[in-house]
């Protein structure tokens, strides 16, 4: 018999650790000597209360949601991917080297094969390390956290060395051409006559993102490569007695979850800066655990997290701007999800299905 | 290349090593007891942040020290609730840990001092000094001399710059470091409280049933691991640098525990994968040194990312196996 009702599994325990995770984070606040109400009131405004705002939350939104959906599929066959960050920035590499090869008519050709460029390149950063997990048995958080920083050093070595403009001086690759410029939700919406703000950043992968949890909600429930991951992540050893092969699960799981990463450069490379420069994955592979965590590994529980986490990332830029609060509340909220929802996820479930047992019993 | 030269670049690989030292033994005591812990970084962090800080206020480097140990302690603390407690997911709250030392330092930092997520800079009592072993070359003699340093011990004997440069003249923290090494082989191997931690890490049903308690030993575990992870951030913050700066462990947490894998997990081993990192470090330092003696010239970017690069290859059993305390990772459960 299960302990306590579904809907209680999938929205009161992620709720209470999330109302945890703020309150501590408004506690953070007050210690510093600033007003979490303010706090509050000025992230909404800002996030929230502008297409402006909206555009920059859809666009860090986008980030997090192929990241986010990277660890979800890695976290159904019970591997935990660290190394969304490296993929993600290998990814960029992928669409940057496809956007500056080939000249490109117009976007709406070089977008797929962007799309192929960035999850190839994401797919085989994981490849290594699924492998080596796969096959060998070394951990697979240890050697994603490795290629973690094996691939920074390796994007610095490149663009640095290969992909520099002759003559420049900060280690970024030259502007991509106008053939690959992707419309923004401005110019989307122009089409309808809906007015939007013409700055802000989000572009057509937040739609294309949307699509992904889509694919991946029929990926992980409804295939049977889908089933074979599930089935995995439950039980190994009845998995293995199903005929389901270990290494053949992991290696798919890796190459989508690094494939999925790496699709992330098509929004902050080709949508954004319109370039490649170092460190553009800014921590949105770490965010995706955060993402998925709170998500409970659901594409849709994913989408949905990941809107609330562009919008604390949009939010926390305006803290920077207009109070004495820098940037890093955001990874200190993202810290304090992550505390709640993974690792002390018994201490908020524990008590509550002693509620629901002595609810049931009396 | 000169002598002194080598010297010079072998002092570096002493300096740089220690923090890595540090947490590689703090690792190991927790990994030993079945706790994977992920968060040296963040402690590590967390500690440079309120040693400086506490350093930089009172104008003592040991109340600095003090409190960098006290607030690495309180993250290994949690560490220890959420994943021996309530058996959360070590790795997890590893990650959580990390985050929360990346935001907080900066935050606090801010609110303090004002100077952008970082703290003022460190003067007179309230850094690490070198120490001068006896009959070294040290600042003493230069000043008595009159002459700088450097040109003193470019002058002395191949023996005195050896003792001078290289063993003479570090911070207390440096040979604490290097105490532990034996220290730890002691406790581990030699005592009975070393046999329990060891026995937790393979076996903790076995010792439940001989009625010792696996929580706390494993809190005990992770409590040693919060102390040396904080002298080794004090040690970042008021010795081989002047002050906090924002992230200024700089990921060698990581290479700690990579070291820590390299060692697979014995404490001699650690030293002696943890001067072979250092020794990367110091070499990327002096990217020119390598092109004149070898002359090739070597990418700064494949030294940065060689220490990792060991590691997996490691990892992958191309070079010996390493295996992991059986029942790292893995929360306890006792039967009912």
């Amino acid at each position: 018999m299960e302990k306590m009702p579904r809907w209680a599994d999938v929205v009161l325990v992620p709720l209470i650790s999330l109302l945890l995770a703020f309150g501590i984070s408004a506690l953070v606040i007050l210690a510093i000597g600033e007003n979490p109400w303010e706090a509050v009131k000025l992230m909404v405004s800002g996030a929230l209360g502008s297409t402006y705002g909206w555009g920059y939350t859809l666009y860090f939104a986008t980030n997090f949601m192929f990241t986010g959906l990277a660890v979800s599929v890695a976290f159904h066959a019970k591997l935990f991917n660290i190394g969304g960050e490296g993929q993600a920035t290998l990814g960029g590499l992928g669409v940057a080297l496809v956007c500056l090869m080939i000249p490109w008519p117009h976007w709406a050709i070089a977008l797929p094969v962007a799309m192929i460029g960035g999850a190839l390149f994401g797919a085989a950063w994981a490849a290594i390390p699924a492998y080596l997990q796969a096959a060998r048995g070394s951990h697979i958080v240890i050697t994603t956290i490795m290629f973690n920083f094996i691939g920074a050093a390796l994007l610095n070595y490149v663009l640095v060395n290969q992909l520099r403009p002759d003559g420049a001086m900060d280690p970024a690759s030259a502007n991509f051409a106008e053939g690959t410029h992707l419309p923004t939700l401005h110019d989307i919406l122009a089409v309808f006559g809906i007015p939007f703000s013409k700055s802000a950043p989000v572009n057509i992968s937040f739609l294309i993102a949307l699509v992904a949890c889509v694919l991946v909600w029929l990926l992980i429930w409804r295939t049977k490569t889908g089933y074979e991951i599930r089935s995995y992540g439950q039980s190994e050893p009845a998995a293995i007695y199903a005929g389901i092969r270990p290494v053949r699960i992991t290696m798919i799981a890796m190459l989508i979850s690094g494939g999925l990463a790496g699709l992330m450069a098509i929004n902050n490379v080709m949508g954004e800066a319109e370039r490649l420069v170092l460190n553009s994955v800014e921590g949105a592979g770490f965010i995706g655990i955060a993402v998925a965590l709170m998500g409970r590994s659901h594409p849709f529980g994913v989408a949905l997290a990941a809107i609330l986490f562009g919008f604390l990332y949009q939010g926390g830029a305006e803290l920077a701007l207009w109070m004495n609060i820098q940037r890093e509340l955001i990874v200190v909220i993202q810290a304090l999800v992550i505390l709640f929802t993974g690792a002390l996820d018994n201490m908020v479930r524990m008590p509550i299905e002693r509620v629901f047992l002595r609810m049931r019993r009396g | 290349m000169e002598f002194l030269t080598l010297i010079q670049v072998l002092d570096a690989t002493l300096r740089l090593a220690t923090p890595l030292l540090l947490a590689c033994l703090a690792g190991l005591f927790s990994e030993r007891a079945g706790v994977f812990d992920i968060g040296l970084e963040g402690k590590m962090l967390m500690a440079a942040f309120y040693s400086a800080a506490v350093a930089f206020v009172s104008g003592s480097v040991w109340l600095g020290l003090g409190a960098g140990i006290l607030a690495s302690v309180t993250l290994s603390m949690l560490h220890g609730v959420a994943s021996i407690t309530f058996r959360g997911n070590q790795l997890i709250s590893g990650v959580a840990i990390n985050f929360l030392a990346a935001g907080m330092t900066v935050l606090v930092a801010q609110s303090w001092f004002q100077q952008g997520g970082r703290t003022p800079s460190l003067l007179g009592g309230a850094r690490f000094e070198g120490l001068e072993l006896p009959f070294a070359i040290g600042p003493t003699e230069a000043a008595a001399a009159d002459r700088p340093l450097g040109q003193l011990i470019g002058e002395a004997s191949v023996f005195q710059q050896f003792y001078s440069e290289l063993l003479s003249g570090h911070s207390i923290i440096v040979y604490i470091a290097l105490l532990c090494v034996p220290a730890t082989w002691y406790v581990l191997f030699r005592t009975r409280f070393g046999l329990r931690l060891r026995a937790v890490g393979e076996n903790p049903a076995a010792v439940d049933t001989a009625g010792i308690s696996v929580v706390g030993i494993r809190f005990a575990a992770v409590a040693i691991c919060g102390v040396l992870c904080g002298i080794a951030g004090a040690y970042l913050a008021t010795a081989l640098q002047a002050g906090f700066v924002k992230d200024m462990t700089a990921g060698r947490g990581f290479i700690a525990l990579a070291a820590l894998i390299f060692a697979k997990w014995r404490p001699w081993y650690a030293l002696y994968a943890c001067l072979l990192f250092g020794f990367l470090q110091a070499l990327a330092l002096r990217p020119d040194l390598i092109e004149t003696t070898t002359g090739v010239a070597v990418q700064v970017q494949l030294l940065d990312a060689l220490p990792y690069i060991l590691t997996v290859v490691i990892l992958a059993g191309f070079v010996g196996k390493a295996i992991p305390p059986r029942a790292g990772g893995t929360p306890y459960v006792k039967e009912r």
